[in-house]
């Protein structure tokens, strides 16, 4: 299908999220679409999926102007997202899930839907058990399932944001394979949303770029990957180099740890990492790679085993106290575990200082605020809303809060969501502590960063940990049989 | 779609003036006449020197509960139990007045003493059964509030009642020196507006200027965001519960000594409940509290002088407040009303 998006326009207050837009995606071919965070490229993909309408602008299927008010309208005239969160029914069998919004009569039939999902499952080399329920599927089989549902809809044109977060080496070969069968041989026309260069190298026929709201540049395939940078950011950042550094004391240990929640037991964790090292976490979301992380915070107090923080047995610690230690914990949810929306940066400074008074001085806290905004590159002023931040700025602005000394910095997605730039800056930050002596353990999605950023990395797949790997011999291949189970 | 600037600007005063077509389509309904009656409400309050000081005797434990519920709404707890904590202070401070005998200036400040201790016990077990039983503060509050009536009741009926014999209706009343001085035959004490504007003023500073004011706020707009910056939750929002609960104890000490002279039923007048429609009317802005507190005052007080001219029954004063508040929820927050849809920005 011949999609065609003309002058779309949609502004939030002073935000032109897209400043007339006009693009034309034919049908049978992958497009790219990428920009750095903020650029637009969600808004303009809500838009065209129905999510939510454009203030001014229109969109051409086929050459017919048409206007959907909500995604079910869109993908009735064929235009199906598939979202980073798959927008499942958790609790429900594979089946109920599949059937729901598209069966709606009182008696369900069954029996048709599965051999139907079978067949549509099996055309695109997917395997899906139709009784199974949705909480015991990956993250990529929840995202095959979609796919499929979104396809047995009718589905003519298909955005995809960010697919490859989350799912495994194997799962996303078999999902590009699927991707070009879609275009080359149905016709089918394909967007893929996605700051990763190498995916959209791999994959795409053109990209469009887009920067501040507007499209700045589109090019055929493949391309040099430093014009790409170049188109989305205006000049190539440079790139810092790892520096090496020995190994220190040993700063943190777990022995014999178990971990147990309601959903998930990690057995017998043991663990030493030195000053100076940073630590990988890898594997599918849910895996205990965020229990063990908690444990080390003092949010989750292990049902057995230890834990020694510069040598001092901290198991039962709390989460105040080991702040005080010197951990800091920086969750994946930053507005959600670690903002508070609604109070400003200086109210954020104050509350996070080491020393507190029990009267405010607001004019010395503003003061140091717009200080540490400057040596942070935070865009914002002292009086600016946590909310009212970028997801990159929301970051710089809980590493500006951390204080010094930190003997552990945990962290969970610390570049989720992120672009290029922020990326590098954080990273250069991590750096920094770790010259200082800070442990650093971290869990990312993206083996790629992992591999790059850690010295030592283990895997965890179901609550079992792997054996520890050292990140300089290892591999995306090695990651992705370990995250799948295999040892 | 965007409110015009103007329509943004006059948007406070659209629920009230709507309450008040509200109450005049119903009076008019009942077949009295919207001015003669408004009129009525005025004069009640404002017709003489002692209807105005009732109005300002029944403002000062109203006041002084919204006060001390700026703490407990800013950290974001809905502290129902005010009913009962001011019950409570209401109760220990009878307690004082029926069994020490002492001249009156060691008996006020004990008095006083023992009702903020009493309301901030009882907001304690609210706040202890929240953090360690899960219990949430309003169904927690609730119960204490029932458990805090029957205990009135049980005591004016059995251990405190009078000599004459036992009644339901309060105990025999307290020696002079237990009583607040008033002004001039009336049921204002000034003594308790001192106390009132000082609470205001420690509270206001609190909020503003103190650390511990700025944990609360973070409390009431992230729990788990502040705990993770270093805020000790269960703490905070214990210490708000107990500040408030003093408050509104007091507020019951000011009913039992200067408004009535005895522990009664209902020693409470339903003042706790009034205070959280009053902050909730005021949108939890500090300096509108003691406004809307008193215009209360004048509406309730109003109507009993409404009653007495035009046989309407006095409760029309409390429609008239009831129906403010929920036109205030109702219209609150303007931008919320004018786009149906969530809005949502770019990532």
């Amino acid at each position: 299908m011949r999609v065609e998006l003309q002058d779309i326009r949609k502004y939030f207050g002073q935000v032109k999220a897209n400043d007339g837009i006009s693009l034309v995606f034919e049908p049978g071919r992958i497009y790219g679409l990428l920009g750095e965070n903020g650029a637009g490229k969600s808004t303009l993909m809500k838009i065209l999926s129905g999510y939510q309408p454009s203030d001014s602008g229109q969109i051409l299927l086929e050459g017919q102007a048409t206007a959907f008010d909500s995604p079910s309208a869109a993908l009735a005239a064929g235009v199906g997202m598939l979202y980073q969160d798959p927008h499942d029914m958790p609790p429900f069998r594979v089946i109920d899930n599949y059937l729901l919004g598209k069966d709606r009569r009182v008696r369900l039939a069954y029996r048709e839907a599965k051999e139907e999902l079978a067949a549509l499952a099996g055309r695109y080399g997917f395997e899906v058990d139709p009784e199974t329920y949705i909480d015991n599927l990956s993250m990529g089989e929840r995202q095959q399932l979609e796919l499929v549902r979104l396809l047995a809809e009718g589905a003519q044109a298909l955005i995809l944001d960010e697919p490859t977060t989350g799912i495994s080496g194997d799962q996303k070969d078999l999902l590009f394979a699927s991707m070009r069968r879609l275009a080359q041989e149905e016709g089918k026309t394909l967007i893929l949303v996605s700051h990763k260069l190498s995916e959209v190298q791999e994959l795409c026929d053109h990209v469009f770029v887009l920067q501040r709201g507007k499209l700045v540049g589109e090019t055929a395939i493949p391309c040099a990957n430093e014009k790409l940078v170049e188109m989305m950011f205006g000049k190539i950042p440079p790139r810092q180099a790892r520096p090496e550094l020995p190994p220190g004391e040993i700063t943190l240990e777990l022995r014999d740890v178990t971990l147990s929640t309601y959903r998930l037991t990690v057995e017998n964790i043991n663990l030493s990492l030195a000053a100076g090292e940073v630590f990988g976490l890898a594997g599918l979301e849910g895996s205990g790679q965020s229990l063990v992380l908690q444990a080390c915070a003092g949010l989750l107090q292990p049902s057995r085993g230890e834990i020694l923080l510069d040598g001092s047995d901290v198991t039962q610690a709390s989460y105040h106290e080991m702040q005080d230690y010197g951990t800091a914990y920086i969750a994946a949810g930053r507005l959600e575990e670690g903002l508070v929306a609604g109070l400003t940066l200086t109210e954020h400074m104050i509350l996070a200082a080491p020393q507190h008074s029990f009267m405010l001085d607001w004019e010395a806290a503003r003061q140091n605020t717009a200080n540490r905004i400057e040596r942070f590159q935070v865009v914002g002023t002292p009086e600016t809303l946590a909310d009212e931040l970028s997801g990159g700025n929301q970051q710089r602005l809980l590493f500006s809060m951390l204080n010094e000394p930190l003997k552990l910095i945990l962290l969970e997605q610390p570049t989720r969501g992120l672009d290029v730039r922020s990326t590098n800056w954080i990273w250069e930050e991590l750096y920094h502590w770790r010259a200082a002596g800070s442990v650093i353990v971290f869990i990312s999605a993206d083996l790629d960063e992992i591999i790059e950023r850690s010295d030592r990395i283990a895997v965890f797949s179901g609550g079992v940990m792997s054996r520890i790997v050292d990140a300089a011999e290892t591999s995306v291949d090695e990651l992705g049989h370990l995250i799948g189970g295999q040892a | 779609m965007k409110m015009p600037q103007w329509l943004q600007k006059i948007w406070v005063t659209v629920p009230v003036i709507t309450a008040l077509l509200f109450t005049t389509v119903l009076l008019m309904a009942f077949g009295a006449d919207p001015i003669e009656s408004f009129g009525a409400m005025l004069d009640g309050s404002f017709g003489t020197q002692s209807k105005f000081l009732s109005v300002i005797a029944f403002w000062i434990p109203l006041f002084l509960c919204s006060t001390g519920l700026l703490l407990t709404f800013k950290a974001g707890l809905w502290n129902i139990g005010i009913e009962g904590q001011m019950i409570l202070g209401a109760i220990a401070a009878s307690w004082v007045a029926l069994t020490v005998q002492a001249p009156a200036w060691v008996m006020i400040p004990l008095e006083l003493l023992a009702a903020m201790a009493g309301g901030a016990l009882w907001a304690a077990i609210a706040g202890v059964l929240k953090s360690r039983g899960k219990v949430h503060e309003i169904f927690g509050g609730l119960a204490l509030n029932n458990l805090a009536i029957i205990l009135t009741n049980y005591l004016i009926s059995g251990p405190w009642q009078p000599p004459e014999g036992g009644s339901f209706r309060g105990t025999q009343p307290f020696q002079t020196a237990a009583l607040l001085p008033r002004y001039a035959e009336s049921r204002f004490s000034p003594l308790s507006l001192v106390l009132a504007l000082a609470a205001f003023g420690l509270v206001a500073v609190a909020l503003s200027n103190t650390f511990w004011g700025l944990k609360l706020k973070a409390l009431g707009k992230n729990a788990r965001s502040a705990f993770l910056l270093g805020v000790s939750s269960e703490r905070e929002a214990l210490l708000a519960m107990m500040f408030c609960g003093a408050l509104a104890g007091l507020g019951g000490a000011v009913r039992v000594l200067s408004w009535f002279d005895s522990l009664r039923q209902s020693i409470s007048g339903g003042i706790g409940y009034l205070a959280l429609l009053v902050v909730m009317l005021a949108a939890y802005r500090l300096l509108w509290v003691p406004l809307v507190a008193f215009f209360f005052s004048v509406v309730l007080n109003g109507s009993v002088t409404l009653q007495l001219r035009t046989q309407l029954h006095s409760s029309l004063g409390g429609i008239l407040t009831g129906v403010l508040v929920l036109f205030v929820l109702l219209f609150g927050n303007a931008g919320n009303f004018a786009s149906g849809k969530r809005k949502t920005a770019d990532e």
